[in-house]
């Protein structure tokens, strides 16, 4: 480096180079300067994302004794996590929390892919305001927002409270509130935005000509949708359902407001191992092995995409 | 976005997709709408049927004292890291769009990746290090902390859209003229990412003001408005109160994003691409 620098110095020409040896390398060595330029936010995530990390796998290989660690290194934590005949609390927990998000994301999409439709290809005008009046309610507190599905769904709430004056039903619906299915719509409400706009920009993206196309080629509008539309607004779709299923899983707010004991979610768990049961190197596990699963869940998906997409290129 | 059209079309034409957008938007809306309607309900209890109007809950918000505290708290901690998480995404992002670095995939994947894990690992990955490793007590700093890990990503995404988006030769015209790059930086690549500036402070801190799994996890003595929220939601004597803020949070984001729009439209368009 500092060889091939010196002789690169003589090349130098520009007012800059002939400065100082840093200044001078650096404006000579675009490498140099763009990873000065990356040091920074580097430095962030290496301190607050890699170091945290690694600590929680490390932690997750210790015990609690009390108030005390037990810094000796074992796979305790994780044999618990695994041990269903004993504690089956932990693998039921993450699968009802992936089953919850999942359900909750096929929901989002379903509901978000027509009006994307809409905003994309029959909206003509005003497009702007219309995305803004569609992100105007996310912009309330999100624990509101899902507070205000209790306010829906609960004893005293709406639906009860409209359902008892139509004279419909005379006493309240209980299965309404604190149970699976009111945290999957709540959730489905609180994600809408993080899905609707990466649908509605790859539906936007299409060449209206390929349409055109298919349509002069005597392709049915059905027809068309499966096999022009719908295959060419995959990526918005699958990054749309990324981006409501990772967060949802490790959702805590929902559950422990509209779920009831019924609802509970492995989030829940993770916060009261930290908190009230005062054992983290097991939380830290647990976290693990949510973080595993859903990694490995979006590389299942992504991967079935792929094999989806072929599929449908060649109908 | 001329107007092409000569006859006016009807706001929503009455078709089957046309019927879905509104239940749609009456899906969207009709939830967020019940917080402002029973901020004005005159019961301690969020529940049908309604009691009676009153502002009452609007005047003794503006003399709860903690509600206030935790505002400040979070617009403090807001602004701070909106700042920040933006300065260090503009760095991030000129690196990205104007160097070739090599591992660029491995470094941005990096940055991004808090966009992809559960907020409540980050969390508590966070809380582990700061507690069991590093024996400090949680605070604001330790929320701002987390929160600029969450910002930075969405921040460096918005401006390399925006840095992609706009014609090198006038970055290149400015240097071939004798500026520096320092100089050519805050003259001409900083007011042409001006709208995506705007928008990746405004959105780092709606981010962080709003967020809440984080500060839950990482605030100590100090909560953060949506951490002092949820225990008006589980023990809920000034709920009403959090309420009547919350709509006007509405409001007042509203306002924002309507100038943040009105600004957009009139700061500079981005240039097209060539040919």
């Amino acid at each position: 480096m500092d060889i091939s620098g010196q002789l690169n110095q003589e090349q130098a020409v520009g007012t800059g180079a002939r400065r100082g040896g840093l200044r001078a390398w650096l404006t000579r060595n675009d490498n140099a300067r763009g990873y000065l330029l990356l040091s920074p936010t580097s430095i962030m995530v290496v301190l607050l994302l890699i170091l945290p990390i690694v600590a929680l796998i490390a932690i997750s290989f210790m015990t609690q004794r009390g108030f005390d660690l037990d810094t000796s290194l074992t796979a305790n934590n994780y044999q618990t996590f695994f041990n269903y005949s004993e504690k089956p609390i932990y693998i039921t927990l993450l699968l009802r929390s992936l089953q919850m998000s999942l359900t909750a994301t096929v929901l989002t999409i379903a509901l978000c892919y027509p009006m994307a439709y809409f905003l994309a290809f029959h909206v003509k005008k005003h497009k702007v305001m219309w995305l803004i009046i569609i992100t105007v309610p996310f912009w309330t507190s999100y624990l509101l927002r899902i507070f205000a599905w209790k306010v829906i769904l609960g004893y005293d709430g709406v639906i009860n409270s409209g359902l008892i004056s139509l004279g419909l039903i005379t006493e309240p619906l209980e299965f309404l509130l604190y149970n699976k299915l009111a945290v999957t719509i709540t959730l489905a409400h609180a994600w809408i935005a993080f899905a609707l706009l990466p649908i509605y920009v790859s539906l936007e993206k299409i060449d209206r000509s390929l349409l055109e196309a298919a349509g002069d080629l005597g392709d049915s509008p059905f027809r068309r949708f499966w096999r022009v539309t719908f295959p060419l607004s995959l990526p918005g779709t699958i990054s749309a359902a990324l981006l409501v299923f990772i967060p949802t899983v490790g959702d805590y707010v929902t559950p422990q407001l509209v779920g009831g004991t019924d609802g509970i979610m492995i989030g829940n768990i993770i916060r009261t191992l930290f908190g009230k049961v005062n054992n983290a190197p097991m939380g830290a596990a647990v976290s693990l092995m949510t973080m595993l699963t859903v990694t490995l869940v979006v590389c299942m998906f992504l991967g079935g995409t792929t094999v989806a997409r072929k599929l449908l290129s060649r109908v | 976005m001329a107007a092409t059209a000569e006859t006016r079309t009807p706001f929503i034409k009455i078709t089957p997709i046309g019927a879905y957008a509104a239940f749609f938007l009456f899906f969207i809306y009709a939830p967020v709408l019940l917080l402002p309607l029973f901020s004005f309900n005159d019961s301690q209890y969020v529940a049908l049927p309604l009691k009676g109007f009153t502002t009452r809950w609007y005047v003794e918000m503006a003399a709860a004292e903690q509600l206030q505290a935790a505002l400040f708290n979070s617009l403090k901690v807001a602004s701070v890291v909106s700042i920040i998480s933006t300065i260090l995404a503009m760095l991030a992002a000129l690196a990205l769009t104007r160097y070739r670095v090599p591992g660029r995939a491995i470094i941005s994947g990096t940055i991004v990746l808090p966009l992809v894990i559960p907020g409540i690992i980050l969390g508590v990955s966070i809380l582990v290090v700061m507690v069991q490793v590093m024996g400090v007590e949680p605070s604001l700093w330790s929320v701002g902390a987390g929160h600029l890990l969450l910002c930075t990503p969405f921040g460096m995404l918005i401006l390399i859209s925006r840095l992609e988006g706009f014609d090198r030769s006038l970055e290149e015209a400015s240097l071939d003229l004798g500026e520096n790059r320092f100089v050519t930086f805050f003259r001409v690549t900083l007011p042409l990412a001006m709208p995506g500036v705007i928008a990746s402070v405004l959105t780092s801190f709606t981010l962080s003001f709003d967020e809440f799994i984080l500060a839950f996890f990482l605030a100590g003595a100090d909560p953060t408005l949506p951490v002092y929220i949820w225990s008006q939601l589980r023990f809920p004597l000034r709920l009403p109160q959090v309420l009547a803020l919350g709509s006007i949070i509405l409001v007042v984001s509203f306002a924002v994003i309507a100038f943040a729009e009105w600004y957009r439209r009139r700061g500079v368009q981005p240039s097209a691409k060539p040919g």
